[in-house]
């Protein structure tokens, strides 16, 4: 008595399931603007604090200024994490996300990578105006732009594993800090000590090699891990 | 696929606690093909958690769920393909309006999302598809992420509350959808508080006691 040729199981192809979720994000972060411009712009103001603070002396900013750069666009990342997974988690959005017949992987991996369009790519656009700011000597602007080119995407697809552990806590933000930021500091000590080589004309493509597989290791692997958790935090 | 008629959705032994409570203990139960399947039961008695164990939302403490024979932990794949859930909370975003929500909700299931304006004919909606949903009502809303159960392919429907907020001739609209997707062969596990007004011997009811301990 059972009919079932009248119920055709669905499938979706995994780049246009990547295409759904990646425009979709775009879309919102597009109408509701906060999403962009408050990682941007304190980025911009914790960068441009620091000359007045310390005072415009251009060899003391040029040798600090790789630090308070790349401190600054982890902070930046830091402040933005929390919209990644939050607002879908309490309209329920998420567990439809999760229901869907294309593997979790590929949804958390365009949802991802969405959000480093909109908070990371602006910071490295950004980047070389406030690098001017600080004196950077001219031969490390390309290392500069290459770790952030390298390394934001890190942060945030390491960072995407703490907010999915910490996306059903009410008050989840420091925890989600102190999970965070020691997987940070290996991309903070080589992109900062790269943009340093640079400016001696020394070659970097050690840091970089290092960076760059931090780059492919956790774009393979983070968003595996960022569904498990959300399997768990929906539970 | 086995060859001997294995229930659509079949429950073994399901308990859950929460919060220290049983909610529920050694629960068995068959769902086939055809069948529509009230749960009631007074709040907290585990409704929206049985619920949520059926979609896969949430492990059991113990037992076991299986769809056409086999268990929904180890082919959740595959039997995400053949469900549709709604819980209480319907995933409307509301920066998007609501064609562009159901456009989503269709597309995100593998469903045509060209068929969006007529489907939110379906549901009264025609007129509000270019307005955002944060202007819209919560009934509204419901009723977006409830379009979808006129384009679903999916043989399985779970709808926690799917009639909260929902006006009386949608309510009755919404049990007739109900009552073709059976009688094709789908099933409909659904909890509401209201009694249904289909005839009595079209629907079952699963009753869950409230428990103390």
């Amino acid at each position: 008595m059972t009919n079932s040729s009248s119920f055709t199981p669905t499938t979706l192809s995994y780049r246009r399931a990547f295409a759904l979720v990646f425009r979709r994000d775009l879309t919102i972060a597009l109408r509701h603007k906060d999403d962009i411009f408050n990682p941007l712009l304190f980025f911009i103001i914790v960068v441009t604090l620091f000359p007045l603070g310390i005072g415009p002396e251009s060899n003391m900013l040029a040798r600090i200024g790789p630090g308070i750069i790349w401190v600054a666009a982890l902070l930046a990342t830091l402040l933005s994490l929390d919209r990644l997974f939050k607002n879908d988690y309490a309209d329920g959005s998420l567990e439809q996300l999760l229901l869907s017949p294309c593997p979790t992987f590929i949804i958390v991996f365009a949802k991802i990578t969405a959000h480093w369009v909109i908070t990371g790519l602006p910071l490295i656009l950004v980047s070389p105006l406030l690098a001017l700011l600080l004196f950077l000597p001219d031969n490390s602007y390309g290392a500069l732009l290459l770790t952030l080119l390298l390394g934001t995407p890190v942060l945030s697809f390491i960072g995407a594993i703490g907010v999915a552990l910490t996306v059903g806590i009410k008050k989840g933000g420091v925890l989600l800090s102190l999970l965070v930021l020691p997987l940070y500091i290996p991309v903070l000590i080589f992109a900062t000590s790269a943009i340093d080589t640079a400016a001696m004309n020394l070659p970097y493509s050690g840091q970089i090699a290092i960076i760059a597989a931090l780059f492919v290791g956790s774009i393979t692997l983070a968003p595996i891990a960022v569904s498990a958790a959300l399997k768990v935090s929906t539970n | 696929m086995s060859d001997r008629v294995s229930p659509l959705l079949q429950l073994k032994d399901l308990t859950c606690i929460r919060e220290d409570r049983i909610l529920f203990e050694q629960l068995n139960y068959s769902i086939n093909a055809g069948d529509i399947v009230q749960v009631e039961g007074p709040n907290g008695a585990g409704k929206t958690s049985l619920l949520r164990i059926l979609a896969g939302l949430s492990a059991p403490y113990e037992g076991e769920v299986s769809f056409q024979g086999q268990s929904i932990y180890q082919e959740s794949e595959l039997y995400r393909q053949h469900l549709l859930y709604l819980g209480h909370l319907v995933g409307i975003k509301g920066e998007l309006t609501a064609q562009e929500n159901l456009m989503f909700n269709l597309a995100i299931s593998g469903l045509d999302d060209q068929t969006a304006e007529d489907t939110l004919e379906q549901v009264d909606l025609l007129g509000f598809e270019d307005a955002l949903a944060s202007h819209l009502s919560a009934g509204q809303h419901r009723r977006i992420a409830l379009a979808k159960l006129w384009q679903s392919q999916a043989k399985l429907w779970i709808l926690d509350e799917p009639f909260t907020a929902i006006d009386k001739k949608g309510v009755l609209k919404l049990e007739q959808l109900m009552q073709s997707h059976a009688d094709n062969g789908g099933a409909v596990i659904l909890t509401t508080h209201q009694d249904l007004q289909m005839p009595t011997e079209r629907y079952q009811k699963l009753t869950l006691e409230y428990r103390f301990f």
